[in-house]
């Protein structure tokens, strides 16, 4: 497996501009001959297929949901970050990058983060162009706020609900291009497969989710925009429907997978309530910025929150780390909460959650500045717990939410399939082993607007278009084996539906690859996913026919690619013998039970190769340097 | 809990519906709605039965994906959710609960639950932005806008686009989704080029597509999960007016 990572010569600062000159062009005429395919209409995608229809060329988009309004990146809370220093703090395009080299606990490429933060400053100019309804401050300008832990205010944001300002701001852009007939949307066409043939990506098998037509559509390059695979874990704060499907059939078509134990685990979501429950919900981690976390100084004390007196309160992020408090990263915040309910000193009616409490800050400001801030966010949590966090302090604990692992891309974001480009949180580029806040919807928006459809060009300038269609023998195949696939699924006629395998995966990879990961466990997980997924194909039940709208069809795709993508991530977390942001190995820490990296052997991205279902993926390796953020202990105290 | 539901199962575009009966068990006050519609297709596909389809996704109510009437009530019976939202202690032990799609002849059956609501990409499509290129913005605290026209063209911009207020329209009206959008964008300076344009082309749009006109019910505003006011209607409709009487025509360009 060739890891090129084709990162431009020269000074860091200059490195994208270089690049940028260095991209071959293609003549404007010629623009429209060339027919690029768009999988995914989240941030990432639907800003590329936009962006890429407005350039010139013949963009084909495909998204499984009925419109391209709906894509997860919709339901990000909090907000966007931009090196924009408008608030006059101190910031700088060097220190957005810094920050996130340094968050993502030294696992990422020096070159792609400064770039991403150096695009951070257009995004947003792009952003409020379009209209969106940014926060404002009484004299006009826009409004920032501190988020997740940084020292300065870079955080742009539009109430709660900034994700779906953006994916809005890139829906009608796209609809624009809809309009003008440069961009062919598909509806309702779920992606199965790539085509390649001759060694590149040259098209996509897809269903179409009502009519059941499986097809393959043909072009000169294909662009992944598919999200992240947080519901390997059955319960997480994706959207129900968010898989692994495209990027895993990309890899098993021999694009490498980098880092799939990179998995983000959220601090601030509402503890299970159930059994049955199907989905959980993230708070937006702002609440941290006025919210103490704290839980009862005696295990199993079961008073009810306000009649324990501060005295046996242990606010215990606060003792831990005195300089950040309640504001650490999400994988020191969301490890130290597992400790606590681990230790017995859980609290809620299934002693699952740790107390969140806005008392202090509604006696500091008042109920109504509290309610100006956090309105929606405490209106949201009574109407699922039925609890009034005014009155009662919330209860939170951690859960996954976002996976910084997914296809490795070099510079140009292209896979290691020549003509397959993956961006957004599909790509593994920008966030190494940690994410940091308010940066998934930035990193979504640079890719998609300002990186592919530059350099996707300099792919199609030399690449070959035209010769051949959908009669293809690489295309036929590839739909005859989606269609085998499928006829497998529901002709299995098994005892067991969709779901129960989806909550029995989800719990093996929690117990066994979630927050905090042994050697011991994760040999474990290896033993029982593989046992797991024989037991599907024999005893699956699948209701009804592939040729309508079939939810449980769709589902029983989906986690069948779960089902052979756990594993390599179980494989991931065992070879990475070290801990590194969100990637806990309980026998790597330092004394203060905070993550210990092995950089000497471990400095490097870990790329998987496909090698065949149940058989040992190969592990290959992209060396990180780090010349411009010193290689140091990541220390919150 | 003890509930009844009476739910509508379609097979196809084509065919014809019917209430079905389930009685579902183990239903607890905790759970959202769409949990407990999870455990019925659990039970439905145990038992060799085809589950009920609707549609979800992030069932946090921001994405719009999910809709359905609840005993005659779109998104059920509290204010300012979603039917993902929506908890089944809002329910009453011995409750019968009656569960159909969104009845619009412009958004028609696909199957059970769920409808077709393209119309709406098109009614965007026609005009509902502003035509900026990538990479051509100038500086973002260029133009300042005063907090009270972000304030209300958030107000309108927060529309999921779920379909709730056509499907509780006795006219099967689109105005409410149309006018947030058109509404959205005449409050900022970005919008104004193109509001009389845009207010006319969606307006077009709109009836094209087979909604019915506004007159002025309201049933739509007590419906909107994100509370968008009847006000945004009048406001388009004065902006199609205005780009009536100006003699704007609705060509490109």
């Amino acid at each position: 497996m060739e890891l090129d990572a084709q990162i431009p010569s020269g000074p860091i600062e200059s490195k994208w501009g270089r690049r940028q000159f260095e991209l071959k062009l293609v003549n404007p005429a010629n623009k429209r001959k060339h027919k690029v395919i768009v999988v995914g209409t989240g941030l990432a995608g639907g800003a590329a297929a936009a962006t890429m229809g407005e350039l010139g060329y013949d963009v084909h988009c495909f998204t499984f949901h009925d419109s391209p309004r709906r894509a997860h990146s919709i339901a990000a809370q909090g907000g966007i970050n931009a090196a924009k220093n408008y608030q006059g703090d101190g910031d700088s395009v060097y220190r957005l990058f810094y920050d996130t080299v340094k968050g993502g606990d030294f696992r990422s490429r020096e070159a792609n983060v400064y770039r991403l933060a150096e695009l951070s400053l257009n995004i947003i100019d792009q952003a409020v162009a379009q209209g969106v309804p940014f926060a404002r401050e009484y004299g006009g300008t826009l409004a920032n706020r501190s988020f997740g832990g940084a020292q300065v205010s870079r955080t742009f944001y539009a109430r709660g609900q900034t994700g779906q300002q953006l994916l809005l701001g890139a829906y009608q852009a796209l609809e624009r291009q809809v309009h003008t007939r440069a961009v062919t949307m598909y509806n309702r066409h779920e992606m199965l497969d790539v085509v390649v043939v001759d060694g590149r990506a040259r098209g996509i098998v897809t269903r179409h989710l009502v009519t059941g037509k499986i097809e393959a559509h043909m072009a000169d390059a294909v662009v992944l925009g598919t999200g992240g695979y947080s519901n390997v874990f059955f319960l997480s704060t994706n959207a129900k429907a968010c898989n692994v499907t495209a990027a895993w059939r990309a890899a098993k078509r021999g694009a490498g997978f980098a880092n799939p134990c990179f998995t983000q685990i959220h601090p601030t979501c509402i503890p299970q309530s159930g059994e049955y429950q199907s989905k959980l919900t993230l708070m937006s981690e702002s609440l941290r910025n006025d919210g103490r976390i704290w839980v009862p100084s005696r295990a199993g004390d079961d008073r009810p929150a306000n009649q324990i007196p501060d005295a046996e309160r242990d606010y215990y992020l606060e003792r831990l780390y005195p300089a950040f408090g309640n504001l650490t990263p999400r994988d020191i915040a969301s490890r130290r909460a597992k400790e606590m309910v681990d230790a017995g000193f859980g609290v809620g009616p299934l002693q699952n959650g740790v107390y969140l409490d806005f008392r202090d800050a509604i006696g500091r400001l008042g109920k109504q500045a509290v309610s100006e801030r956090y309105g929606n966010l405490f209106s949201m949590y009574e109407k699922i717990t039925g609890e009034d966090p005014y009155q009662i302090p919330m209860r939170i604990y951690p859960a996954p939410h976002y996976t910084m692992g997914g296809l490795w891309v070099d510079y140009n974001l292209m896979t290691t399939v020549p003509g397959l480009f993956a961006i957004g949180e599909a790509n593994f580029s920008d966030h190494g082993a940690n994410r940091l806040g308010a940066s998934a919807l930035m990193q979504g928006l640079a890719d998609g607007y300002f990186i592919i459809p530059l350099t996707i060009g300099d792919y199609l300038v030399d690449a070959p278009r035209g010769d051949i269609d959908e009669d293809h023998p690489a295309a036929k195949d590839a739909v005859r084996e989606i269609t085998e696939k499928q006829a497998r699924l529901i002709s299995a006629r098994g005892s067991r539906s969709v779901d129960s395998f989806h909550q029995e995966l989800g719990r093996i990879m929690w117990n066994h690859c979630g927050m905090a990961r042994t050697e011991s466990g994760l040999r474990e997980g290896l033993e029982k996913v593989p046992a797991l997924r024989e037991e599907f194909w024999r005893d699956v039940r699948v209701p009804g026919s592939g040729d309508s709208l079939n939810q449980s069809l769709e589902k029983a795709g989906r986690v069948a690619d779960f089902l052979e993508f756990a594993e390599v991530m179980l494989w991931d977390a065992l070879t990475r013998d070290e801990s590194c942001g969100a990637h806990y190995r309980e026998e790597h820490t330092t004394e203060e039970g905070e993550a210990k990296r092995d950089d000497e052997r471990f400095a490097h991205g870990a790329i998987w190769e496909f090698k065949g279902v149940g058989v040992d993926p190969v592990r290959h390796q992209e060396k990180l340097t780090f010349e411009h953020v010193p290689l140091s202990q990541r220390s919150y105290k | 809990m003890d509930l009844t539901l009476h739910v509508w199962r379609q097979d196809g575009p084509q065919a014809d519906g019917r209430f079905e009966t389930y009685r579902p068990e183990g239903v607890s006050p905790s759970m959202s709605f769409l949990d407990m519609l999870d455990l019925v297709n659990e039970k439905i596909t145990g038992d060799g039965g085809e589950p009920i389809a609707f549609e979800h996704d992030c069932r946090e109510g921001i994405c719009g994906s999910c809709g359905m009437m609840v005993s005659g009530v779109a998104h059920g019976p509290e204010k300012l959710v979603t039917v993902c939202q929506l908890h089944m202690r809002s329910f009453s032990d011995g409750d019968e609960i009656w569960i159909e799609p969104w009845r619009a002849s412009a958004f028609p059956v696909i199957k059970d639950l769920v409808v077709d609501r393209s119309p709406f990409d098109r009614i965007i499509e026609a005009g509902g932005y502003v035509s900026i290129r990538t990479g051509s913005a100038p500086d973002a605290n260029a133009i300042p806008v005063p907090k009270p026209d972000a304030d209300r063209a958030f107000d309108a911009a927060a529309c999921i686009g779920c379909g709730a207020c056509v499907a509780a329209c006795p006219n099967a009206s689109a105005m409410l989704f149309t006018a947030a959008k058109a509404g959205h964008l005449s409050y900022l300076p970005q919008g104004q080029t193109e509001r009389l344009h845009r207010a006319a082309r969606m307006m077009e749009a709109h009836d094209g597509e087979g909604f019915g006109n506004c007159t002025t019910h309201g049933a739509c505003q007590e419906v909107c999960p994100k509370g968008i006011s009847i006000d945004y209607i009048a406001r388009l409709n004065r902006d199609v007016f205005r780009a009536s009487v100006a003699g704007i025509s609705l060509d490109d360009g």
